[in-house]
């Protein structure tokens, strides 16, 4: 059994000009110790999937879904009261900013401790000697000084780090990590991405990663699942993704950043014209048809999700067919 | 798109109003930089000196017309100071910029927004809200009072055209527009004053990846066009190595190499550089992440490492590399210069 099964997940928000359908039927799953990154452009709806993970969707969103999993408890119908308690001591998230998710008036080892205090019941100095410990695993020297230190004090790395530190707090079973390093430097981010990575399969932690940088998801995610207007349009291990994609948008992204050695320099990129189409009121057809170069009048109809090799599916008429006329992308060794 | 048949190509201005700057017979390079430093003073008050911090310090460059120059960096690096200092936006503390050839300082700051215009990084903030396309467009004109009202409508039309927006854009606001179409807004904004150089300050990295690559391609395009020398400031390296003839690594307010796009990441000398290289994450799986054995963070730029700046976070240092500030120098006479004692 899956740690986290989702099936039909759909999260519709109230807006003046009607309803938007940020998460329109997505089915995924994680398994225990499993990293799997959630990709897609802005609006795709991988922040909003993250929340409803979580139970933190803005008040007048509505969820719904055929079944909402997480190690068997179906978190549709939780309380509150029993979703706060899985929050933080089962599973936890990592945002993008550190800045704004910490709170700047306490101190880290305030932050650090509050929620195993709270989900473990274990004493300050127990909470504090784990924290001393995991700030010391993420590589953050002093760490004993540390904890009467605030957010303010850090470094961005740093306090990414911290975050992931207090992610770590409770062994959680899952951390959903949202651009975690986006708003890091290239060196930065390739250190936190290592950390993260080790810490991931020392603890046997899931990870649902979310990003945007097909670079990033390369490096370090068992599976991909491509996200596009709300929807999935493809899920595949990560090698199976970039040697067969199998569907044209994430052909699409994969052909449209520069790859070195293989892009000549100056050439013109592939490029993906258009923009995504708005998901207030219904969506009918295949979402990236007015934006696909091998659309046809089929894609008119909503697709279905084509089964490819090895647990690679692939939201297209086409996907099983063989590519036509664009440009292929070189195929990754 | 047809840029040519649009606009014509307007040739290089001089700064100032001399006949003679076109007779010159050896042309200079579009932007030259001359021991550029910035150097700001922080805390202090009635009876304490305050610290001084040098975000830019001692910057040489130059960069022929026609030409893209990289420069990359880590956050802090001083890549932003430097853009400004370029744009006129904040006066150097030492050294000097020639556009042309032509000492920037004393230039009056009209007469070098005809030469250099920016594009910035985020076209959400840099576009006032309130105001439609074909005024923010059109606003350069109206301060430096080119044409009539006529006039100046048919010049923003005819760059809506060039940076491939839609007519009907013109009478919209920024809020109804995408990002990448905010940005074409800001790159017509940049060119309708024809200028020669345009600095990019990471234009690309608020946009999304499928957007990102038409701006990229817009900026070729415009390039070629109208033969425009691009300062090109980005932290994302495939993006740079895409784009640029040139680059220049910075590393706390100095340059640490520079050379051409072939030396700089075919052979990286400097181990910043390599450092920076090797954390570039490319879209090829089964890599992993590298691990760069570089230390945590950039040093306090108030209080920089003797020596060479660098030394704290590289694995090759030794005690010369505490002691003596390595020089920027073209050591070996390929017209690449690095600063490190064991290049």
């Amino acid at each position: 059994m899956p740690l986290l099964d989702v099936k039909n997940l759909r999260v519709d928000l109230p807006v003046e000009a009607g309803t938007l359908h940020a998460v329109r039927g997505i089915d995924f799953h994680v398994d225990r110790g499993e990293m799997l990154c959630l990709v897609g452009e802005s609006g795709c709806g991988k922040s909003m999937t993250s929340l409803a993970l979580m139970g933190l969707l803005p008040r007048k969103a509505r969820l719904t879904a055929d079944r909402l999993e997480f190690d068997g408890i179906d978190l549709t119908t939780l309380s509150e009261r029993r979703r706060s308690d899985l929050r933080g001591a089962r599973m936890s998230m990592i945002f993008q900013e550190p800045m704004t998710a910490l709170n700047p008036a306490y101190t880290l080892g305030n932050q650090l401790c509050e929620g195993v205090i709270r989900h473990r019941g274990v004493s300050r100095r127990e909470a504090s000697e784990r924290a001393i410990y995991l700030l010391e695993r993420v590589g953050i020297s002093a760490a004993k000084d540390r904890l009467n230190q605030y957010p303010h004090q850090l470094s961005g790395g740093l306090r990414q780090r911290v975050m992931i530190a207090m992610a770590l707090m409770c062994e959680p079973d899952l951390i959903i990590a949202d651009e975690p390093t986006t708003a890091l430097d290239v060196t930065i981010q390739a250190q936190i991405l290592r950390l993260l990575r080790e810490l991931q399969q020392e603890f046997g932690t899931a990870v649902i990663f979310i990003t945007h940088d097909l670079g990033v998801v390369a490096r370090i995610a068992d599976r991909v699942s491509v996200m596009y207007a709300g929807e999935v349009i493809e899920s595949a291990p990560t090698p199976a993704l970039y040697a067969n994609p199998g569907h044209p948008y994430t052909r699409g992204l994969l052909s449209c950043i520069p790859a070195p050695g293989k892009t000549p320099p100056g050439s013109r990129l592939q490029a993906i014209p258009g923009v995504v189409p708005s998901l207030v009121g219904n969506v009918e057809g295949c979402a990236f048809r007015n934006r696909c170069p091998q659309a046809q009048p089929t894609c008119e109809r909503t697709p279905p999700l084509k089964s490819l090799l090895d647990d690679h599916q692939a939201r297209c008429h086409f996907a099983d067919q063989s590519v036509p006329a664009p440009r292929q992308p070189e195929t990754m060794s | 798109m047809n840029v040519d048949s649009t606009i014509e190509i307007a040739g290089p201005r001089p700064l100032s109003t001399t006949p003679s700057a076109a007779s010159i017979s050896r042309t200079p390079p579009a932007l030259e930089l001359c021991g550029l430093s910035k150097s700001y003073t922080l805390g202090g008050g009635l009876f304490k000196r305050g610290r001084s911090l040098g975000a830019v310090s001692d910057v040489s460059l130059r960069i022929p017309r026609g030409q893209v120059m990289g420069l990359v960096g880590e956050s802090g690096c001083g890549k932003s100071t430097l853009a400004k200092m370029l744009l006129g936006l904040t006066t150097p503390s030492e050294g000097d910029v020639l556009v042309d050839g032509k000492p920037l300082r004393g230039a009056n700051q009209k007469a070098l927004a005809r030469h250099v215009q920016p594009i910035f990084q985020d076209p959400y903030s840099s576009l006032n809200p309130r105001k439609r396309i074909s005024q923010i467009v059109g606003l350069p004109l109206q301060v430096h009072g080119i044409g009539t009202a006529r006039e100046r409508a048919a010049r923003v039309a005819e760059t809506l055209d060039v940076v491939g927006l839609p007519r009907r854009a013109a009478d919209q606001f920024p809020g109804q527009l995408s990002g990448g179409q905010r940005q074409r807004v800001a790159i017509a904004r940049a060119l309708i004053m024809r200028p020669d150089i345009v600095i990019c300050d990471e234009p690309t990295s608020a946009l999304d990846v499928s957007v990102q690559a038409q701006i990229l391609n817009l900026l070729l395009d415009l390039k070629q066009a109208f033969g425009l020398t691009y300062l090109f400031i980005s932290h994302d390296l495939a993006v740079v190595e895409h784009l640029v003839d040139r680059v220049a690594v910075m590393y706390l307010g100095r340059i640490v190499e520079e050379g051409t796009r072939a030396q700089i990441f075919g052979a990286p000398r400097h181990p910043y550089t390599q450092a920076l290289l090797a954390s570039a994450l490319t879209p090829e799986p089964g890599l992993g992440v590298p691990d760069i054995g570089m230390g945590d963070a950039m040093p306090d730029p108030s209080a920089p490492p003797s020596g060479c700046a660098f030394h704290p976070r590289c694995p090759r240092a030794e005690a010369v590399c505490r002691q003596q500030r390595p020089r920027l120098e073209d050591i070996r006479g390929d017209n690449a210069r690095v600063a490190c004692h064991f290049a």
